[in-house]
């Protein structure tokens, strides 16, 4: 962030950036940073809360006015919560037709998973009236097909041209994770983002297929699934978590 | 959250690591500007965000280009393809003010605190290493602003 600020600024474009590792920024000195204490993700700290999304816009905005820098200002509000937002009120209970619950292999968990979810996420998309989901152009129980076929004796073709298989199993991996965020989170009850990372790397059939699906990457010979293997399918902070959660069950 | 300090170990580790290997840019570049009721913002986000028909962000250095996010977008054609896991995406699902806060960005404008918000805003996919590479896209995206007569950008990191 800090390089497009200089790059941008060198060129005469006047930039205020929002700071959310504040020693990187420290480090690079762009021209005007506003250091907020909020999660990586949420630059402007709370989704759904345009007055405190408001008050850090204006205190970043408002650096512009300054006559001298660099400088890096303390925006030193907490997000008042880390929420997502609970169920919606009177929308209709979902309607669902969930395959039997399973004891079975990971990949029959997955799929009754994705079932019963596909349910929730269509609460989210009438309550949010958006989704994250959509670039792969796979339906949720296509895109599980697409995944659950790469741990087969063969990997499956990219599902779009120009694509390698790398990419377009990142692109899958991430749409299926975002499709089980956005259905949790209008379940009932109260989601933070930790919450929802925990339930989703400790205690679902997919999470399991995507640690598989991560040690295929290691073991595999093709290029393309490099970034999957070392870091771009499972995030540090969950194999934090299931290296505590399995210290705890010994 | 999240000062380092309130991460796990690893990721503060992780963070704290990138550190030394980021680059010293010459010199202190400082640009001046009218008030700012007086200013036409445009967000630079690197959120990885792109309109769902655009090409996804590649990995590595290739993609270190940017997406074009119209002014007028519908918030229901944004999505991301950032190459990062590390970080949350729970709260751009539910709202994506929290990482490109173009709707509060319109608000100001209609209360005459900002001058008026771009005709185009971007979206570069922050993974890239080393952050040099964006050198030439950034160089080249300040001449597109100018056009567009902004004097104010707000960088957003994710």
């Amino acid at each position: 962030m800090s390089a497009l600020g200089y790059y941008l600024e060198s060129e005469g474009i006047p930039t205020v950036q929002i700071s959310l590792v504040r020693e990187h920024t420290e480090a690079l000195a762009p021209p005007r940073a506003l250091w907020v204490p909020f999660m990586l993700g949420r630059p402007f700290g709370v989704p759904g809360d345009a007055g405190f999304q408001r008050r850090v816009l204006l205190a970043a905005l408002q650096l512009l006015e300054r006559e001298a820098g660099p400088l890096i200002e303390d925006f030193i509000e907490d997000a008042p919560h880390e929420e997502v937002g609970g169920p919606p009120e009177g929308l209709a209970c979902p309607v669902s037709f969930p395959r039997p619950a399973s004891d079975g292999t990971a990949e029959d968990r997955f799929a009754a998973e994705v079932s019963q979810l596909t349910a929730w996420h269509d609460v989210a998309l009438r309550y949010r009236g958006r989704t994250m989901t959509g670039l792969t152009g796979l339906a949720p129980d296509a895109l599980f097909r697409y995944l659950v076929d790469w741990l087969g004796s063969s990997p499956p073709a990219p599902f779009r041209d120009g694509f390698t298989p790398g990419q377009a199993l990142k692109l899958a991996t991430d749409e299926m994770k975002a499709f089980y965020y956005e259905a949790k989170a209008v379940q009932p009850g109260s989601h933070s983002a930790g919450e929802i990372n925990d339930w989703f790397w400790l205690h679902t059939a997919a999470g399991e297929v995507f640690l598989a699906l991560r040690e295929m990457a290691r073991q595999s010979t093709d290029v393309t699934l490099k970034g999957l293997a070392t870091g771009s399918l499972v995030p540090r902070a969950a194999d934090a978590a299931l290296d505590a959660s399995a210290r705890g069950r010994a | 959250m999240v000062r380092l300090a309130d991460l796990p170990e690893s990721e503060r580790q992780h963070l704290l690591a990138r550190v030394p290997t980021l680059p010293a840019f010459p010199g202190r570049p400082w640009v001046s500007g009218p008030a700012l009721a007086n200013r036409r913002v445009a967000i630079v986000s690197t959120a990885g965000l792109h309109l769902r028909s655009d090409r996804p962000f590649a990995s590595g250095a290739a993609g270190s280009d940017y997406r074009v996010i119209p002014g007028d977008v519908d918030a229901a054609d944004l999505v991301t393809s950032h190459a990062s896991v590390n970080f949350d995406r729970s709260g751009m699902q539910a709202d994506v003010n929290v990482a490109f806060p173009l709707d509060r960005l319109k608000e100001l404008a209609s209360e005459q605190q900002i001058g008026s918000v771009a005709a185009f805003h971007y979206s570069f996919m922050g993974a890239v290493s080393p952050i040099t590479a964006y050198e030439r896209e950034a160089r080249a995206l300040a001449g597109l602003l100018k056009q567009d007569a902004v004097d104010a950008v707000l960088l957003s990191p994710v």
